[in-house]
């Protein structure tokens, strides 16, 4: 189309085009984060509002009229001129202005790697803060610890992190070095040479071959393929693995056919500067004098295949890091998980509580230092130059560093290391492998881990999350008679019964020896006439490829359609414009093409004429059974079988169509075309006078049969669920699919059962109403009615499910931003929500949200990515829930962002959702492994890991705030520094480390067992306020136990060597501290691996090897400041009244934990017991049920269709090369990518000048 | 089984990416499971308890068996002690006596203590104002110590040793006397040597090595408050002068709080001390040195034998008494729960685990 319309005029593109480019540039801009673009088409005829909205919006728009740039200029062959051209970057520096190719996503080089990494980490406050002690350390007035008490495990934490950061980044280097050296075929000089990725640069023509990737934003110039088509794989971007197609413009591609011409090309295209919207690109291309316009149906993304496409060549718009995709890689927001705020915060409470016992020890401080000063003639002579003001001050900040130690510095570095071993062990399970597409499960993110342990709501895509998104032909019914198909793959036809047909499809299951029989007989019409509607009626695409055939289908329904007739004999083998040519029983026919009628959703089916070689024509329709049924002859004798047919399919959740055909007359036809073409070169109304059209050729059909499609489920997702529900997690499924599809899953998949009350819209809609007036009443009146709660209770006795769709959302919950203007309850609604303010919105919201969770099961339909990610906020707002979503596609990735966890469905390659998800899982029914086992015991880790943390920090280190008592508040250490240093890095780390690592309660089989234990997550019952109160005065409780004792019993002691000595009662408390600690662990360990006892071993170890090495006379005399306790501790520890202090402080410490850890479990074990029996029980019971109620007999479920909601090619079909204005007649479905598509559309239309208003294509797309 | 792993293993075979099968990764790791039952824990209170109980009473007993006598003398050394108060009469002599009476013999190893109250070696400056290098007899530079105020003299003269502690040492001189009869005392004889640790004596304090002890001290001055200089302390035996000295080395270990005792002699089991202290009156004959009035200070004698467990602090005992009988006492209460809960849990189902 741009080629053939006439150039614009320069003059009248500067002056008309900047201010539409404005507009329509904020057009998109402005639509892009709203819903409305992404919504998809109103199922309710009111167009009206959509239109007067849309004109509003367009009109504002153009009010607002603020021309964009176009300052990226690319001249095609030219190096020297894109060189010249600089950017400022930081401070006066500047930077070349147009990016190269390769990309760097490493952070560090050899020079920048320590100072860049140590500021990283002390961009971490707890870094600092200890940084910051660190240096008030070397003030000697409240140097109150030596500086390598605190220096030595801080070291320790920034060597471990930098060395990880290190190892990070070697690996990103390699990736990027493989990625930059990928090679491709660049034009340097007159002929295409192979170099590197890395080589591009803008504005070189690359050339790029079948199946290769595209190296950067590339203008497609010119191709191999008729009409200059070149097809693309999106996968690696937007996850759609359905192929796209790109056009270049007609005048490159007729005029650049060789290298030299192509090495001659000196055209200039003035574009944006790059920008992250991946489908949007405007720019002008000037050649020869004329200027052509460009729209991002002429490019090609970076990170794109070839496919279908022999050759094509593209010129480099965009490289490197300024290429869309690069643009787009933004940081994945970093998620914390429950527990990690809450471990914030009570480290900042520690804090707080630090710095007021500090204050207060400091003014104890200034009160002695008084009486020193004045009493103490030993001492006075050190207060000589200080008031007790400053001797205050001084204290308290000695104390501030003394007790920073309690602050747990190691705390993070441990857990982070624990965080990543339990990814690790997700990545290791052999049970979450999926070994059909060699995918293991993937943990990406390693923080939040103990957040799988909570989940409440889980959100889930259906198409390839529930099901596998594959289709199979299972059942048909024709003329009355069904032919269900062997389902045992033994019964295969051998490679006898399959040598008839040279074409057959070994993969596809559906085999059927009776039917095939009554195929091969040749001797019914109709049976002939539906295998040639199955390959005749559809949009796909066939390409040979080693000799076989193989369909690209826009959906998998079709291709499952016609891959089931090829194997009956019905094979298409090819299609040109206006031909289809199948081998019926392998006889070749080339049936003509006259029409090709287009699904759409209100139209529900799908119509070809043909004009088959004998030269009759003949309507083939296929359809929902609702739309087909009512377009029948009067007495068709097959309707009453294929109705029970259809029912019985319904039952098995299979998705039906209905197909029919007609003998259409010859002089029928010629009056019908004329219609058609009228129709079809309207401007206004196009698509509705063509479905007008369509319907009045589409009537008296004669039914052939139906067909039955299973949308396969994934293996294990009915028990998945089942477990899921057990586990009191809520599974909600948002799909872009229809009601009906959904509904089907949702049995099938077990969501739904037969004893649930499904509430749609009205229902809803009533409950609402009564709410929100009893709400109104109590606003106005004053009247205490029932608790809000109870609001929509009227239904609520028994188990409900919700179904609801993405438009009714908008509405309720006012996702759109336009007027409504329906009747009943939301036009009141629409004019209160004007008087009662944002609360009335916020109080319908709350009431949906109620209700929503006060159901079993929910469904939402067709709603678009963002509406998935606004529900997921709305529950996580009001219900302060964590939340898991699981999606595959694009279409989640908001979703999966927003959610608490996000999980990708991986095994395809490239899928976007995985890109951004948080864990990666081939199959949906790993979610119970992951959930029940991994997360469970992730989260009892943790907690457990931090319980002992809190309380082995406050055991070991609380002690120095009582011997401030002691000591004249003058912050003296009680420990040994050095036992200071080692007590959280080497002596009581790795009990704990291995307990955070191994730690299980129940076995993993246990775990899916009894999916009830999930719950202690859900409730936070490990590890909260409470749990860390208990743990503060355990450890409080601990501290005073060792210190006082070991004081009592110091007191007026005699013994012939430790004698009231400091250093032996610095060893003393230290070691019963030491051993409580230690014993308190080993209590606490339920689970006795080899590592558990090689740490413990290890911590006694550590604990004797670093005493007698910090205490030995070597070192001490070397450095006697820092060795201050010679033969402290053998002596001590060898005086058995010593010994005895400290067997009493561990037997006083550790019993009371010990009798309450016993009372606890002889009082809620046989508790535990009996509810495990009786859900066992229960267990047993429900699967029983389950298998009974698998064939449901409820006959009005039926009607789910087997189209997908994607349109196909028929356009492109239909109108061979001369795509006039593509899309024009898509649909907009779900998902960003109709929208964009509706945007293009658009702007192309304006760009081009058709002479009519972008108002009536937005109107007709709506 | 082991089928299984032969299927992991040839899946691995032939699927690259599938996970190692070990017991580690898979998180089957051999695991003992120890449960709390009530058996194990109410045997092991008991066992605890009573452990407990037979351990208090013997620090008990042997406490009880300490013979040990105490004698404050800051009361009977008053006006020595407001002598000292006053700096000017630093060099005038101040003798007192304490008379005591031991009612029976006192037989065995006898030590002799000195014990303070509230004075307080373990605040932190005081703690810190030391020197160990040069205690070791190594040349250092005090000044970079800790041991300011106490480092030098204004002229510059460094004190040695140097710091708070050592200048603040317990510097009285007590000697030992007993009545033989009324009219003739006899002194006891008692030990300087061997009170402190081994290691302190032998590594951790060194003079500063010259061919004689004065010579290693010069240009070094005494602390302050000391009447004679460090190799002066004991004149009499070389292998206990200098900071080898055993008084010093006792004082120089800080006491963890303010109320302490030190090891000051030992006696000499020689001629009729042969058994210990005979019964009979005593006297100590204090040159008093050291005032302790002005912060409330007490000053103590404390003659005391020892056993294995120490001296005569009961606490010990005691707590290991009571803590024994509540364990015992926790666990008959335990017993009693479980034996209850368990009989009803019998009683509403009988039915294996």
């Amino acid at each position: 189309m741009e080629g053939e319309a006439p150039p614009l005029p320069t003059t009248k593109m500067a002056t008309t085009s900047p201010p539409e480019d404005g507009c329509i540039c904020l057009l998109c801009e402005a639509r892009l984060p709203s819903t409305k673009m992404a919504a998809p088409p109103s199922p309710y005829p009111g167009s009206a509002s959509s239109m007067s909205s849309q004109a509003s919006l367009a009109s504002y728009l153009n009010g607002n009229k603020k021309p964009l740039d176009f300052t990226w200029e690319v001249k095609a062959n030219d190096r020297a001129y894109h060189k010249q051209f600089k950017k400022k970057a930081a401070f006066c520096l500047t930077r070349e202005k147009y990016a190269d190719n390769a990309i760097r996503t490493a952070k560090y080089n050899v020079l920048t790697f320590l100072p860049l990494n140590l500021y990283e980490q002390f961009h971490r406050l707890a870094n600092l803060y200890f940084l910051f002690v660190i240096l008030l350390q070397t003030i000697p007035e409240i140097s109150t610890l030596p500086w390598f008490t605190l220096l030595l495990p801080l070291s320790c934490l920034l060597l471990i992190r930098g060395l990880r950061d290190l190892i990070d980044d070697i690996a990103r280097h390699r990736s990027d070095w493989v990625i930059n050296s990928t090679p491709c075929e660049i034009l340097v000089g007159k002929s295409f040479r192979w170099q590197k990725w890395r080589d591009i640069c803008v504005g070189d023509i690359v050339c790029l071959r079948k199946d290769s990737v595209v190296p950067a934003d590339l203008l497609l110039l010119s191709s191999s393929e008729p009409s200059s088509l070149c097809y693309v794989e999106t996968a690696d971007i937007d996850g759609e693995t359905n192929l796209k197609f790109r056009q270049a413009l007609l005048a490159t591609h007729q005029e650049l056919v060789n290298e030299a011409s192509m090495a001659a090309f000196d055209g200039k295209v003035t574009c944006e500067e790059p920008n992250s919207r991946m489908h949007s690109f405007i720019g002008t291309l000037e050649w020869r004098g004329q200027k052509y316009s460009l729209d991002s149906e002429k490019i090609l993304l970076r990170g794109c295949r070839i496919r279908n496409t022999e050759v094509c060549y593209g010129l480099v718009i965009y490289a490197g890091f300024d290429s869309k995709i690069m643009k787009n890689c933004g940081k994945i927001k970093m998620k914390k998980t429950k527990l990690d705020r809450l471990m914030d915060r009570l480290v900042i409470i520690i804090f707080v509580m630090l710095a007021i016992t500090s204050f207060c020890l400091a003014v104890g401080a200034g009160f002695w230092a008084v009486k020193f000063h004045k009493e103490h003639s030993y001492l006075s002579a050190l207060y000589e130059t200080t008031s007790p003001a400053e001797q205050a001050f001084f204290a308290f900040w000695g104390f501030m560093i003394l007790l920073s130690i309690i602050i747990p510095m190691a705390m993070y570095i441990t857990l982070e290391f624990i965080y990543m071993v339990n990814s690790c062990f997700i990545d290791w399970d052999v049970e979450m492998y999926y070994p059909a597409n060699d995918t293991p499960a993937k943990a990406r993110s390693t923080s939040l881990n103990d957040q799988l342990g909570q989940i409440e709501y889980v959100f889930s895509d259906k198409t390839g999350t529930l099901t596998q998104n594959i289709m199979t032909f299972k059942k048909c019914c024709i003329n009355g008679i069904i032919y269900a198909g062997s389902a045992d793959s033994e019964h295969k036809p051998s490679a006898a019964g399959l040598s008839w047909n040279p074409y057959a499809d070994s993969k596809a299951e559906f085999h059927d020896p009776s039917l095939l029989e009554a195929v091969l007989r040749n001797d019914d019409p109709v049976t002939r006439e539906f295998l040639r509607l199955l390959a005749l009626c559809h949009t796909v695409m066939v390409e040979e490829k080693e000799s076989q055939l193989v369909y690209q289908a826009a959906s998998p329904d079709e291709e499952a359609l016609v891959t089931a007739a090829r194997n009956l004999g019905y094979v298409f083998l090819s299609r040109t414009q206006d031909t289809i040519t199948l081998s019926e029983l392998g006889t070749e026919r080339t049936y003509g093409m006259l029409a090709m009628l287009d699904f759409n959703s209100v139209r529900k089916r799908m119509s070809v004429l043909v004009r088959d070689p004998e030269g009759k024509i003949r309507l083939y329709t296929k359809g929902a059974d609702v739309v087909i049924l009512e377009r029948l002859c009067e007495d068709e004798p097959a309707r009453a079988f294929t109705q029970l047919a259809l029912d019985s399919f319904a039952e098995e959740t299979l998705r039906t169509l209905c197909l029919a055909c007609k003998e259409v007359a010859e002089e029928d036809y010629a009056e019908w075309c004329k219609k058609h073409h009228e129709a079809s070169v309207l401007l206004e109304n196009r698509a509705q006078e063509l479905d007008k059209v369509y319907e009045e050729i589409e009537q008296d059909l004669q039914l052939l049969g139906a067909t039955a499609i299973e949308d396969k489920l994934q293996d294990g997702v009915p028990e998945t669920i089942q477990l899921l529900k057990q586990g009191n997690i809520k599974v909600w499924v948002l799909t872009g699919d229809k009601q009906e599809t959904a509904v089907n899953i949702g049995f099938a998949c077990h969501l739904l059962t037969d004893d649930m009350q499904i509430l749609e819209e009205r229902e809803i809609c009533e409950m609402l109403e009564a709410y929100w007036v009893s709400n109104n009443n109590l606003g106005s009146s004053g009247e205490p009615l029932c608790p809000v709660q109870q609001q929509p209770s009227g239904l609520r006795q028994g188990k409900m499910a919700l179904v609801v769709t993405g438009d009714f959302l908008e509405r309720v919950l006012g996702t759109g931003e336009k007027v409504k203007t329906e009747e009943g309850f939301w036009a009141r609604r629409a004019c209160c929500k004007a008087r009662m303010q944002p609360a009335a919105e916020s109080l319908v919201e709350k009431a949906f949200v109620d209700l929503a969770t006060s159901c079993q099961a929910v469904i939402c339909c067709r709603v678009t990515p963002k509406q998935k990610a606004l529900i997921v906020q709305l529950v996580k707002r009001h219900r302060k829930a964590i939340t898991l979503a699981i999606g595959d596609g694009a279409n989640d990735v908001n979703m999966i962002k927003t959610a608490d966890i996000g999980v990708g469905i991986s095994g395809q390659e490239g899928r976007q959702a995985v890109q951004c998800s948080n864990y990666a899982l081939a199959q949906f029914c790993y979610l119970q492994r992951l959930l029940f086992v991994h997360g469970r015991w992730s989260y009892l880790r943790i907690c457990k890991f931090l319980r002992y943390f809190f309380y082995k920090t406050f055991a070991g280190m609380m002690v120095q705030i009582w011997f401030a008592f002691y000591s004249g508040f003058t912050a003296q250490p009680l420990y040994e520094p050095w036992f200071l240093a080692l007590y959280n890095v080497f002596y009581t780390a790795y009990p704990v480390l291995s307990m955070g690592l191994t730690e299980q309660d129940v076995s993993a089989k246990r775990s899916l067992q009894v999916p009830e234990l999930y719950k202690v997550g859900q409730r936070n019952e490990l590890f909260n306020y409470r749990v860390f109160c208990l743990t503060f005065l355990h450890g409080t409780a601990t501290s005073l136990g060792s210190f006082f004792i070991a004081l009592l019993a110091f007191r007026d002691e005699v013994s012939s060597k430790a004698t009231n000595d400091y250093q032996a009662f610095a060893v003393t408390v230290a070691t019963s501290a030491f051993l409580s600690v230690i014993v308190e662990i080993v209590m606490d360990i339920k689970f006795w691996t080899v590592l558990t006892f090689l740490t413990i071993t290890g911590s006694f170890l550590f604990f004797c090897f670093f005493s007698f090495f910090t205490q030995n006379f070597l070192v001490f005399r070397a450095a006697p400041s820092y060795f201050r306790f010679p033969d402290a501790s053998r002596v001590a520890l060898t005086d058995p009244y010593i010994l005895c202090i400290v067997l009493l402080s561990v037997v006083v410490n550790t019993l009371p934990a010990l009798t309450v850890r016993l009372l606890r479990a002889i009082t809620s074990a046989g508790a535990a017991r009996e509810k495990v029996r009786a859900r066992d029980t229960r267990v047993a019971e429900k699967t029983v049920e389950l298998q009974t109620h698998f064939r449901r007999g409820s006959l009005l479920r039926r009607s789910s269709y087997a189209f997908s909601h994607k349109e196909g090619y028929a356009d492109l079909i239909t109108k061979g090369a001369s795509l006039r204005i593509k899309g024009s007649r898509n649909r907009p479905s779900l998902g960003a990518i109709s929208s964009q598509s509706l945007q293009l559309t658009t702007r192309e239309d304006v760009i081009t000048t058709i002479p009519s208003s972008p108002r009536i294509f937005l109107k007709e797309d709506n | 089984n082991s089928m299984k792993n032969k299927d992991n293993q040839s899946a691995q075979e032939s699927n690259p990416r599938c996970p190692d099968s070990s017991a580690f990764k898979q998180q089957k790791l051999p695991a003992w499971k120890p449960k709390l039952t009530a058996s194990t824990v109410l045997s092991s209170f008991f066992v605890i308890g009573l452990f407990c109980l037979l351990v208090g009473i013997c620090l008990i007993l042997s406490a009880r068996s300490v013979n040990e006598i105490q004698i404050d003398y800051s009361d009977v050394c008053l006006n020595c002690s407001k002598l000292r108060e006053s700096s000017s009469n630093w060099d005038k002599e101040c003798n007192c006596f304490a008379h005591f009476t031991l009612q029976e013999n006192m037989p065995g190893d006898i030590f002799m203590y000195y014990r303070l109250q509230n004075f307080y070696q373990n605040h932190r400056r005081y703690v810190l104002s030391r020197s160990d290098a040069q205690l070791l007899g190594q040349d250092v530079n005090i000044q970079n110590s800790y041991c300011a105020p106490f480092a030098t003299y204004p002229n510059g003269t460094p004190m040695a040793p140097c710091g708070a502690i050592a200048n603040s040492m317990f510097n009285d001189t007590v000697q030992l006397f007993y009545y033989v009869n009324s009219s003739t005392a006899i002194q006891v004889p008692l030990l300087k040597n061997g009170n402190s640790w081994w290691s302190d004596k032998n590594v951790k304090f060194r003079n500063p090595t010259s061919y004689n002890l004065s010579s290693a001290f010069a240009g070094t001055a005494r602390p302050p408050y000391w009447q004679k200089p460090a190799y002066l302390l004991d004149e009499k035996d070389e292998r206990n002068n200098g900071y080898i000295n055993d008084d010093l080395i006792v004082w120089m270990r800080v006491s963890a709080f303010a109320t302490f005792r030190n090891l000051y002699r030992r006696l000499s089991r020689t001629n009729q001390f042969a058994d210990g202290l005979p019964a009979g009156n005593y006297t100590f004959h204090i040159t008093y040195n050291f005032p302790v009035t002005k912060f409330q200070g007490k000053k103590q004698l404390v003659l005391s034998t020892i056993t294995w467990s120490g001296g005569s602090n009961l606490f010990l005992g005691i707590a290991y008494t009571v803590s024994g009988a509540v364990i015992v006492l926790a666990g008959f209460v335990i017993a009693a729960i479980h034996l209850k809960r368990r009989k009803k849990k019998t009683y509403f189902q009988r039915h294996p685990k």
